[in-house]
């Protein structure tokens, strides 16, 4: 009785030991993308361009952003209607009240005073370069533009 | 037990994170064509390259996507990199309906100005699936 307790409890400690190996060897097998799921607006926005720092523009903003996104900027880049309620939510916006504003023509991040301003030393000519393009292309010039970071310190121009 | 163990442990680590593939989808959409048309003959590469070059306004799919659909592309007013379209060069490619039909959506409204039909679709798929790495 003694001995067959004893394989038994070893058993107990062998299984635990593998149970423990493979739920750790499972969640080794997730990626990382996976592991942290983008949210909705990093995810759908960011699929076109910079997922732009939502403080950038105000909810009432966004709103028009939103409810003209069939025709964004000369693009259609429309959603079904749940996933543009999630981004909705994200920035602010009410999904309910977001369709009101269609009538108004979609704000630009480009043109708000405070980025003229960040950017007064960057000429037209350098923004429609090959390597920049536009100045919606963030990632150009400010290489942790998809973390948040736009320090001007680390700004490197492309010639 | 070691079995069943053993067993729960593939099934965990090998579960696939979604049931589409780039084949369900083509034959979902060559369905939908024969619905439409009893004479449709079954999607075409051919077709479908014709498509892919086509541009009837400012845009085709190659301006952002590239001539070669293995290449990475980049997108015509952003100029953010967008990865190869073809699974040939890209896995991740054509493994979700809903995305899938998200961007025929927008990317057929902004190239032919209009939607694509499903044996267009198809079509593309074809083409893409076709695409040799390079060539």
């Amino acid at each position: 009785m003694r001995t067959r307790s004893g394989i038994r409890r070893i058993d107990r400690i062998v299984w635990s030991l593998a149970t423990v190996f493979l739920a750790h060897a499972a969640v080794a097998a997730v990626p990382p993308a996976q592991a942290a799921k983008p949210t909705a607006y990093a995810e759908e926005c960011g699929a076109c361009h910079t997922a732009y720092p939502t403080r950038l523009l105000r909810p009432a903003d966004w709103a028009v952003v939103l409810a003209s996104l069939d025709r964004h900027f000369g693009v259609d880049a429309s959603l079904d209607s749940t996933t543009r309620a999630a981004v909705a939510t994200q920035l602010g916006v009410d999904p309910a009240v977001s369709s009101a504003a269609t009538a108004k023509a979609a704000p630009r991040i480009t043109q708000q005073g405070w980025f003229r301003e960040e950017h007064d030393e960057v000429s037209a000519q350098q923004f429609r370069s090959p390597a920049v393009r536009s100045a919606a292309n963030c990632n150009a010039c400010h290489a942790g533009a998809d973390r948040d970071q736009f320090d001007e310190h680390s700004v490197r121009i492309p010639r | 037990m070691f079995r069943k163990a053993l067993l729960a442990a593939t099934v965990l680590l090998a579960a696939p994170a979604l049931t589409d593939t780039p084949e369900s989808l083509m034959r979902g959409y060559a369905e939908q064509a024969r619905t439409t048309s009893a004479s449709y003959a079954g999607p075409s590469p051919a077709a479908g390259r014709r498509l892919f070059h086509q541009q009837p306004r400012d845009w085709s799919c190659a301006t952002c996507h590239t001539d070669q659909p293995t290449a990475t592309g980049r997108h015509a007013i952003t100029g953010k990199a967008i990865g190869p379209l073809s699974p040939v060069a890209n896995p991740e490619r054509l493994r979700d309906a809903a995305k899938v039909e998200k961007w025929f959506k927008r990317n057929c409204s902004d190239t032919l100005g209009r939607p694509c039909t499903p044996a267009e679709k198809a079509d593309l798929i074809a083409f893409l699936l076709g695409a040799r790495e390079g060539a």
